[in-house]
């Protein structure tokens, strides 16, 4: 079945934080990009974190400059490039992976999904089985297009907040999103670090002030002591680094996948330990 | 030569030289993290202040006058111009500033303006290292801590200025990501940025990337214009009829039109590098052979695939291997205000032998894309035109690699250096010790 034939998508990531939240604990989210290692084995990697326990999941659309992302994603994301992976790609895996029940959002910079038409991809999207899309370089302010376009296909939009922002910005940025807001813990880049940043509690409480409902925090997140920590505070616990790292790290395929789905239940165990 | 093929825009309502972003007609904007917002409205607001500030415009002045050696002169250039049609032929020598080239023109006024927000280091991209040596100046002469990001590759072409900026103080980072040129560093000095923006400026090299930059490297660029202008009519009692300047990113071609945008009777002719040729796809020629999509911040013309992927630039010069241009440069040429054409490297390096055979003038490479436009543009005006040409930069850190084209050099040689320079490269990326 191509991904346009495909039926409505099963889940959102409203959906899914919320029943996380019925059950007294924050959501697990999953990144991974389509292509690494290849297009079947992120698949595989996708559904491993599924069964592991993630909530939802971020697949990745590589880009050739994708300046918000550490040295992990990066070397993953030139493996994808090398491999061709393509939109039509990212599609058939959003199908896949959605066929599990997990909502699945689409993260990519934007130049991609300027490029192959908005109203286009916001279409095709739906189509797939995918919940929404997040966009690390979209701020709202730049973001008509796919506001309408999401409007149209009634799909979610997830933009980020920073320690930076003011609170007028989390304002805007929160009335803008749907589905969640990605809090990013830190000031910097992807990649694991040894402990969350101080500010990530502190720039929930204000998001929230500013009007969002859901709130989830990434960047930096890696350890199931870290989930349990920002579960405590947050309504989601994104991982994409780690995850990555663990099919860096593996001699196979199998190997990787297999990593990934102990991670993500090491996750789950951890976003259900908070105090 | 071919003229590149533009959208027609309706621009009889608008005085370009107006124009102050975020966005130049459908060009411009940003598109940045979240995490970056705050630091460019800091800078928009500080340089906003700036402008009108008198006592920051009269340091710049003075910096301008006793540091960077300015105003530069024009030099006319008769026995290249009788290759060139018999038109008149006049040069803004950019090339004689401090450090060589138009860059400390931005520079010294973004090292300013981090002083001012009160941050203490500076970091900047550079490809051929005309900007990274720039910046590492005006951070040694302000006391300010400075980071160089350089593509790996450039690094390897371009040593000698690598070699500058450790001398200077700054610490460059070779990177090793992508094509390991401008484009990879620009996104390096990103990613650094957005972990140290309390701290830090980032001092941008072009007129690209998110707004402001755009305006901001414009405003500290157009003295350029402003004193050609005045000059050149002091010269000739006339305005050229036309202005030639090379495009990468485009900062000295717009600090060379800026003045001349609202002069109608001005033709303006920006040459981008063509490398081995439009039809060869191994280029850096993003309004002659891209299209517009959005790249490192902004709205503009790109060069970029199907998917929205980067391709790949190419250019002898290292200065003018970028992928995409500004957006007010994007917005000139889908108005028609001004015209692309692409320069291929053999045409450049020509000009490049012309104008050290018959003036005595080495320069640099990216300037010499402009000096073959020019060459062409006095053909197709006649003897009776004056043009002028922005010599952005001067060939010092291109002697090796004109040296490599024409083959002034033995392979024995080449092979020898080339070993001799790997021995003795520094390994660390914290500088030498200076």
């Amino acid at each position: 079945m191509s991904a346009l034939e495909t039926p409505a998508r099963v889940g959102t990531a409203a959906a899914a934080i919320d029943r996380a939240t019925a059950e007294g604990r924050a959501a697990l989210v999953a990144y991974l990009p389509v292509g690494f290692p290849d297009v079947d084995g992120s698949i595989e990697a996708a559904k491993a974190a599924v069964a592991g326990g993630a909530d939802v999941v971020e697949l990745g659309l590589p880009y050739s400059d994708p300046t918000m992302d550490g040295a992990t994603i990066q070397r993953a994301t030139e493996v994808c490039l090398t491999n061709r992976t393509r939109p039509a790609d990212v599609l058939r895996a959003v199908e896949a992976v959605a066929a599990t029940g997990a909502a699945v959002l689409v993260m990519t910079y934007w130049p991609p999904i300027d490029r192959y038409g908005v109203d286009r991809w916001a279409a095709d999207l739906a189509n797939a089985g995918g919940a929404g899309l997040i966009t690390p370089d979209l701020i709202p302010d730049e973001a008509g297009a796919w506001l309408a376009a999401s409007d149209a296909h009634d799909l979610e939009r997830v933009f980020l907040v920073a320690p930076s922002s003011t609170d007028a910005r989390l304002a805007t940025t929160a009335a803008a999103c749907r589905g969640f807001v990605y809090a990013a813990s830190l000031m910097g880049v992807t990649g694991t670090r040894a402990s969350v940043g101080a500010g990530a509690a502190d720039l929930v409480r204000r998001t929230r002030a500013a009007g969002a409902e859901r709130v989830c925090v990434g960047l930096g997140v890696s350890t199931p002591a870290q989930a349990t920590e920002v579960a405590g505070y947050a309504d989601g616990v994104i991982v994409g680094s780690a995850f990555v790292q663990r099919l860096l790290d593996a001699d196979s395929t199998t190997a990787g996948v297999k990593a990934v789905g102990e991670l993500a239940e090491a996750l789950a165990a951890g976003v259900r330990a908070r105090s | 030569m071919s003229t590149s093929q533009t959208t027609s825009q309706t621009t009889s309502d608008r005085t370009f030289s107006q124009e102050r972003g975020p966005y130049f007609g459908a060009f411009g904007g940003r598109f940045v993290p979240e995490a970056l917002v705050a630091a460019l409205d800091e800078i928009e607001a500080a340089h906003t202040a700036a402008m009108s500030d008198p006592g920051y415009l009269a340091e710049l002045a003075e910096l301008h006058r006793t540091y960077t050696g300015r105003p530069s002169i024009l030099t006319e250039v008769p026995r290249f111009a009788a290759h060139a049609g018999g038109a008149r032929v006049i040069l803004k020598r950019e090339d004689l500033n401090h450090t060589g080239s138009h860059k400390i023109n931005n520079v010294l006024g973004q090292a300013l303006l981090t002083r001012r927000m009160g941050k203490e280091r500076i970091i900047a991209e550079t490809g051929a290292g005309q900007h990274g040596v720039a910046t590492a100046t005006a951070a040694a002469l302000m006391g300010l801590e400075c980071t160089i990001y350089m593509g790996e590759e450039d690094t390897r072409r371009q040593a000698l200025n690598v070699a500058r900026m450790r001398l200077l103080g700054a610490q460059v980072v070779p990177v090793t990501a992508g094509s390991r040129t401008l484009k990879d560093a620009v996104n390096e000095a990103f990613r650094d940025w957005v972990a140290s923006v309390d701290t830090t400026h980032y001092a941008f090299g072009t007129v690209a990337g998110p707004h402001p930059f755009p305006v901001l490297v414009r405003d500290l660029q157009r003295i350029v214009g402003i004193e050609a202008r005045q000059q050149v009519l002091d010269l000739t009692g006339r305005l050229p009829d036309a202005v030639a300047a090379c495009v990468g990113g485009g900062s000295n071609a717009i600090g060379i039109f800026h003045a001349f945008l609202d002069d109608p009777s001005v033709a303006l002719h920006g040459y981008e590098a063509g490398g081995d040729g439009l039809a060869s796809g191994r280029h850096a020629a993003p309004i002659s052979a891209g299209s517009t999509g959005v790249f490192q911040g902004a709205r503009q013309f790109v060069m970029q695939d199907e998917d929205g992927q980067t391709v790949e630039s190419h250019s002898i010069s290292a200065g003018l291997d970028y992928p995409g241009v500004g957006p007010e440069h994007s917005w000139l040429a889908a108005s028609g205000r001004a015209q692309y054409h692409p320069v291929t490297d053999a045409q450049a390096m020509e000009a490049f032998r012309l104008l050290c055979r018959t003036e005595g003038i080495i320069p640099a490479i990216e300037s010499s894309h402009a000096l073959a436009g020019a060459l062409d543009l006095g053909k197709e005006l006649g003897p009776d035109a004056v043009v002028l040409v922005s010599l952005s930069g001067r060939g010092d850190k291109d002697v090796d690699t004109a040296a490599r084209w024409f083959g002034l050099v033995s392979d024995a040689d080449l092979v020898a250096s080339e070993a001799e320079r790997v021995a003795e490269a520094p390994q660390d990326t914290e500088g030498s010790g200076w």
